[in-house]
């Protein structure tokens, strides 16, 4: 349900606006339900609303779990790539 | 794309399911229940299935808005847009749920009714705004993600004095319907359908928090863990899960850090309470009647409410017989377990609520998976 | 004193001027918007000779023939119109089969009230299109309905070609361990057209792939005469093109997902709207069959030529009985890739 993506906002070019970018894709978002977002910042965006920032460093974190999963159990081989 | 790209890596995906298939116990089986359609779709999509060891079971749960908007709705949807001049504003999403008579959203458009999909409510405003002799309607459904945005569109509109625009409220809850799932008479009989765990939603979860999660897993006694979008996000849910319950551990856990907090977001929230209020009764489709499952616009804003404005009274309409919609949104069974799926229920003709979305959990094994249900192996050539 | 040429004709006004019913009606109106747009801009011998038909002799071969209606909405859109559709689709359709297209024929059924300046565009972009493929226009016709009964102006083309020898081409001809490739990325054209439409559009411009592809074909077929399929992948995408061939030589696909190109704005506004580059059309585009043994040279063709620099090999024919077509994901699992359900719309679940 709620399909919503993670999208870096570019420029603030109204009040409660927010220009964002997603792989080079860009869209104007409101702005209504998220403050004090700031260009540079990334932001969740579901029908045209940003619902809330995303966390740069809970996402490295989050990432380095993942990368630290199983790592024991890995083989060889594939370790290496 | 950045954020998104990273959390579908297959490589780490190989490292998570070595470590899911390593703590995953051989002694009992887990049994999961994915609440978000979004991630039914993503299990489907990624094939996550062959990632999983055969203990390991994923159940669909009911959080598709669209799977679980009941007939009855479609219908008074489909009346408002037959008025006269009204222009009726919806998602896409509903366009394709067949409702009574042989009719649905995009049947109605084709007979003429002005029905135009938005991406948005803010888009509903703007036809509202630049159609200023039409009546306009926003055909408003989904969970706890989508409220926020129509609290927005109908504050503007009561703002700019708009007295064209109201709102069809559909918006449901997804606390209540996890309790009902819970209470269901199957689950709460032991040895029946055992469901162990529960890997929460995204998205709603950015804008509820997990706090409200914490009365299942003590009540309850069963573990949550809110899982992110990607696929990636899914699978270290899942690890996550597996070692609470080895553990005997019953607590929410939240996977997806980098947008969720216990709080979650207080402006949307309040936003929320300043327009909503609970409806005491809600019907879902396959679930039947919820309490306190549902939203309606409050008295302040009754001039925004479509079903206030036009006297729209509801008409419950059964699912057809053969249909098994509720049993497989409550994890008791399971889409080839029905007798019509794939045969007269199929994506393009869909009978019953798990079919009409493609989160639905039998139009998403339909789509991604029927290929396992076959006997014969398909074989690469020599 | 009169400043009035005595041969004096009222030239057609194509910047404020609409269609209306005169120009359907074989009269006057009708002799003189034919005369003042269409030959003016397809200007051929054929259309010169000013009959209601086209004469020529065709070389010795097999010929074929094919056709294809156009009812894109929007009329424009980045990259292309339903114009140069037009006559890329029907070129592409002719040359799917392995051979060289020779003639085109248009016919136009316009709206009452169509702007003329938008027709003036569409029919200079048709004819752009026809002359930089090399193949004429060489006869059509034109109809007028009311207005609200035709979505501005639909367009249908048919084209005729000649298959060389010993090239036979047919959606059942694929056999297990044939390799699948793809001429390049997927999804351009219907992102295009869908961030076009109302409340869906884009700041950043998609373009439309449209292109003919009969240069790229001829190509194909020098390097490898006994390819087995050719299909170009439009309404309901890759995935539906596929799906249909595995049906039409009763086999099985395996392809994978990591192969698949796909340009990262066409993903990302894919990721937007909830859909799946697999399903959405392509108008510049070939899916190609041919045994695992002609894969390289044909590959090597491909990319040696301007639309084909992208190609790759996406994945292999095999044997099943269910003709299903399935897809290892990049993330690893396995599924289906089933036959679009409906029309691909958005979603916001």
């Amino acid at each position: 349900m709620c399909l919503a993506i993670p999208a870096r906002v570019v420029a603030l070019p109204e009040p409660q606006t927010a220009l964002i970018d997603v792989g080079g894709v860009r869209k104007r978002v409101s702005l209504a339900l998220v403050d004090g977002v700031l260009p540079g910042d990334y932001v969740i965006v579901h029908v045209g609303y940003a619902l809330t920032r995303l966390d740069p460093e809970e996402a490295a974190r989050t990432l380095a779990t993942f990368a630290a999963a199983g790592l024991a159990d890995v083989p060889v081989t594939e370790a290496a790539q | 794309m950045r954020y998104i790209d990273e959390f579908r890596d297959g490589a780490l995906a190989r490292r998570l399911a070595a470590a899911i298939a390593r703590e995953a116990s051989p002694a009992r089986t887990y049994h999961l229940m994915e609440f978000c359609g979004g991630h039914t779709h993503a299990l489907s999509r990624y094939g996550l299935k062959d990632l999983l060891p055969a203990n390991v079971q994923m159940i669909h749960g009911p959080g598709c808005p669209v799977c679980v908007l009941p007939i009855g709705r479609i219908d008074s949807a489909i009346a408002l847009a037959a008025r006269p001049g009204l222009i009726l504003t919806t998602y896409a999403d509903t366009m394709r749920v067949p409702a009574s008579k042989g009719l649905s959203l995009l049947k109605a458009k084709a007979r003429g009714a002005d029905i135009r999909m938005v991406y948005s409510s803010a888009d509903a405003l703007r036809i509202a705004r630049e159609n200023p002799g039409r009546e306009v309607v926003f055909f408003a459904i989904g969970f706890e993600t989508t409220t926020p945005p129509t609290a927005v569109a109908i504050t503007e509109a009561s703002a700019g004095q708009l007295s064209n625009f109201s709102v069809f409220c559909n918006h449901v809850l997804t606390p209540a319907a996890i309790a009902n799932i819970l209470e269901s008479p199957e689950v709460r009989e032991l040895g029946t359908v055992p469901l162990d765990g529960f890997i929460g939603p995204a998205h709603v979860s950015t804008v509820i928090g997990s706090q409200p999660y914490e009365y299942f897993a003590e009540e309850y006694q069963r573990p949550v863990v809110i899982a992110g979008f990607e696929p990636l996000d899914v699978m270290q849910a899942i690890l996550m899960l597996i070692r609470q319950l080895n553990e005997g551990r019953a607590e929410v856990e939240n996977e997806f850090t980098r947008a969720v907090t216990r709080e979650g977001n207080a402006k949307a929230k309040s936003l929320v309470a300043e327009v909503f209020e609970l409806r005491r009764s809600f019907e879902w489709r396959g679930l039947g009647e919820v309490p306190y499952s549902a939203l309606c616009i409050k008295e302040k804003y009754r001039a925004f409410d479509a079903e206030a404005r036009y006297g729209l009274e509801y008409c419950a309409v059964a699912d057809n017989k053969a249909c098994e919609c509720g049993a497989i949104l409550r994890g008791v069974k399971k889409p080839t377990d029905c007798k019509v799926f794939g045969t007269v229920c199929t994506p393009e003709n869909p009978i019953g609520s798990c079919m009409v979305s493609s989160e639905g959990a039998c139009a998403a094994h339909y789509t991604y998976g029927r290929f396992k249900d076959v006997p014969v192996v398909a074989r690469v050539a020599a | 004193m009169s400043g009035v040429l005595p041969d004096y004709v009222r030239p057609v006004d194509f910047k404020h001027g609409r269609v209306d019913m005169t120009h359907g009606s074989g009269g006057r109106a009708m002799a003189q918007l034919i005369d003042e747009l269409f030959l003016r801009a397809f200007d051929n011998e054929w259309l010169r000779a000013g009959n209601d038909s086209a004469r020529f002799a065709v070389p010795a071969g097999r010929m074929v023939i094919a056709t294809d209606s156009h009812v894109v909405s929007p009329l424009f859109f980045p990259g292309g119109d339903i114009g140069c559709l037009s006559v890329h689709g029907t070129i592409n359709d002719v040359a799917m089969s392995g051979a060289a297209p020779l003639y085109l024929a248009a016919t136009f059924v316009l709206e009452e009230g169509f702007p003329l300046s938008d027709l003036k565009r569409i029919v200079a972009s048709m004819a752009s299109a026809s002359r930089a493929a090399g193949v004429p226009v060489v006869t059509g016709d034109t109809k007028v309905v009311e207005q609200g009964k035709g979505d501005g102006v639909f367009i249908t083309t048919t084209g005729i070609g000649i298959v060389p020898e010993g090239v036979d081409i047919a959606g059942d001809h694929a056999r297990p361990g044939d390799a699948i490739i793809i001429s390049g990325t997927l999804g351009d054209h219907g992102v295009a057209i869908m961030s076009q439409r109302e409340n869906l559009s884009f700041e950043t411009a998609i373009e439309s792939d449209t292109a003919a592809l009969h240069g790229l074909v001829a190509a194909m077929v020098a390097a490898v005469p006994r390819i087995h399929c050719l299909r170009d992948p439009t309404r309901g995408g890759l995935a539906t093109t596929l799906n249909e061939i595995a049906r039409q030589s009763r086999c099985g696909m395996l392809v994978r997902e990591r192969e698949l190109p796909v340009k990262p704005q066409v993903s990302a506004a894919c990721e937007f709207l909830g859909l799946d580059p697999l399903y959405v059309a392509n108008e510049g585009k070939l899916v190609a069959i041919a045994s695992a043994g002609d894969a390289a040279p044909l590959l090597a063709a491909m990319r040696a030529h301007p639309l084909g620099r992208e190609a790759v090999i996406i994945g292999e024919v095999i044997e099943d009985p269910h003709h299903f077509v399935q897809m290892d994901t990049s993330f690893g699992g396995r599924r289906n890739v089933d036959w679009l359900t409906g029309e691909q719309l958005p979603r916001i679940c």
